[in-house]
């Protein structure tokens, strides 16, 4: 891989906490324009540490952060982000709350009035892809935890950012529903092709979803072992049934399993 | 009888069964009027001085608008303030509970001899009263705000004032009104302490004026219509409540609220 197409790197980065939590140490990652990564490692290893670093809301107490060519010093400005609670706003209609990235980004805010009918009818269409066609005016209470998780994805990406951060998005839904969103984020990925960083608990979500997986050690956390997933897309079902797909999955499994003994 | 009617009837139920009691403990232990008078002697005077009472309530309750409308003002202002800054909250907030922890009735004196006897001290002591619980309110449902949701937003390059916006004083608003009928009643307990200890309009002088003259039946009438005008707000804010924020009680934990008071 040459170096102008990595669009996220971060060198021998280390953070502590206030508290004095050493979350990361050492962390050395790179992900590609235009990949799907996915991040694994044991539970409080600093995933979601990775994430606030790679987004500038947490700064780096070691190390360099480099995304897109330039050193990460305040909070990117355009990021699409979901996690695993969907922190949709309640008094907004489904519609509206996915409007809200709008109202907010440059250059979409300053002509957000002028411009709403455009940007409404951008996201209905975002919304039916994700299948939430007819519940445009529904209230988030009024939906299902997977429903208000598609509406949170569409938020995430109305923007067209260049960058979507998902922080165990799925973990709280039953399987079929995740599965199911698995296939959703993928079409929209293949659509799209923004660099994407997932960070899963789930090892078949990140093979099904993911170019590369990297597996995080137990906590301070670095990337012990980076994964390529050399599996055609589209991956449907079926493909998680395949021996090649175990084989993976079993691989990842061992690694973590290993990395949590090291604790 | 239906639920519905169960609920409707039953505060004028409970009102009615209160009445009676007084009556009956009035009659069975003989209590002469100036110690205890009756619930039917209080309501006779209430028709007899049906003029003068009805004139000062609507002082006391200009006055109570007032210094509610300020507090309203101020304790947005405020709360909005310490609630997008934790900076902000951690100074400010030691001195706010100290202000409360003043009682009112200890300040009046001092107002009165700034601004003399009348109106203006009443209005201040209304403003006093319930400013606190509008500030802890309005800062509560800004800074509680989910720390995801911000990070969302910052990565969107969102501004505070973009947060304070299109999330803070939005998520805000449950508490805020929940806040509002409590803070009505409070104002109105300020206006009548001040005016109970210097001013020559309004219910409290005119309480004063008749517990001064052994006119106990006129005290308990004035308490009455006191009472009844602060279910009266109570329920006003309460409604108004409802309305704006319907989606609170749905979407929302509504246990998580603090009052404030
Ligand atoms: N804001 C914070 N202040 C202090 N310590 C923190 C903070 N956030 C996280 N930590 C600590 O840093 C470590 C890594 O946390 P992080 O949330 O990144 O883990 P994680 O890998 O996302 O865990 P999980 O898989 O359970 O979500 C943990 O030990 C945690 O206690
Ligand atoms: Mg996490």
């Amino acid at each position: 891989m040459r170096t102008e197409l990595k669009y996220v790197e971060l060198d021998n980065v280390s953070l502590t906490y206030d508290g004095g939590t050493l979350a990361v140490e050492g962390l050395t990652i790179s992900i590609a324009r235009g990949e799907f990564a996915a991040v694994v490692g044991p539970s409080g290893c600093g995933k979601s540490t990775l994430m606030k670093l790679i987004t500038g809301l947490a700064p780096a107490s070691r190390g360099n952060v480099i995304v897109a060519g330039r050193e990460v010093a305040g909070p990117l400005k355009i990021v699409g982000m979901a996690f695993q609670n969907p922190t949709l706003l309640p008094w907004r209609t489904t519609l509206d709350n996915v409007l809200l990235p709008l109202e907010i980004v440059q250059p979409y805010k300053a002509t957000f009035r002028r411009d709403r009918e455009k940007h409404i009818a951008r996201a209905e269409a975002l919304l039916a892809t994700v299948g939430l066609k007819g519940f445009e005016q529904r209230y988030p209470w009024q939906l299902s935890g997977g429903m208000q998780q598609r509406a949170s994805l569409c938020r995430a990406l109305i923007h067209e950012p260049d960058l979507l951060m998902l922080d165990e998005p799925f973990a709280a839904l039953d399987a079929f529903t995740r599965e199911e969103l698995w296939a959703v984020l993928q079409d929209l990925w293949l659509q799209r092709r923004f660099t994407c960083i997932l960070v899963t608990h789930d090892l078949r979500e990140a093979v099904y979803l993911a170019d590369t997986v990297h597996v995080m050690s137990a906590r301070p956390g670095r990337v012990i072992e980076t994964t390529t997933i050399d599996i055609p897309r589209p991956r449907t079902l079926e493909t998680t049934f395949e021996p090649h797909f175990i084989d993976l999955v079993h691989h990842l499994r061992a690694r973590i399993a290993q990395a949590r003994v090291a604790a | 009888m239906s639920r519905r009617w169960q609920e409707a009837l039953g505060p004028w139920f409970v009102v009615v069964a209160l009445f009676v009691l007084w009556e009956g403990v009035v009659i069975a232990a003989r209590l002469p009027s100036f110690v205890l008078p009756a619930p039917t002697e209080v309501f006779a005077t209430l028709m007899q001085f049906a003029g003068p009472i009805t004139q000062h309530s609507l002082h006391t309750l200009m006055t109570t608008l007032v210094g509610f409308a300020f507090s309203v003002v101020g304790g947005v202002a405020l709360g909005a303030a310490i609630g997008a800054s934790q900076v902000a909250y951690k100074a400010v907030f030691p001195v706010l509970v100290g202000f409360n922890s003043i009682p009112k009735v200890a300040i009046v004196p001092v107002l009165i001899i700034w601004f003399g006897i009348g109106t203006v001290p009443a209005v201040i002591t209304a403003f006093l009263i319930s400013f606190f619980p509008i500030v802890v309110n309005v800062a509560t449902g800004i800074a509680t705000l989910e720390p995801e949701l911000r990070d969302v937003l910052r990565s969107l390059g969102a501004s505070r004032l973009d947060i304070l916006r299109k999330v803070g004083l939005p998520r805000a608003a449950p508490y805020f009104f929940a806040s509002l009928k409590v803070a009505i009643t409070l104002a109105f307990v300020g206006s009548i302490i001040s005016e109970t200890v210097g001013s020559n309009e309004g219910v409290g002088y005119l309480m004063l004026q008749a517990s001064s003259r052994f006119q106990i039946p006129l005290v308990f009438a004035a308490l009455v219509v006191v009472a009844a005008m602060g279910i009266g707000m109570y329920a006003i804010f309460a409604a108004l409540e409802r309305r704006m924020t319907g989606w609170a009680t749905r979407g929302m934990d509504q246990a998580a609220y603090a009052t404030g008071h």
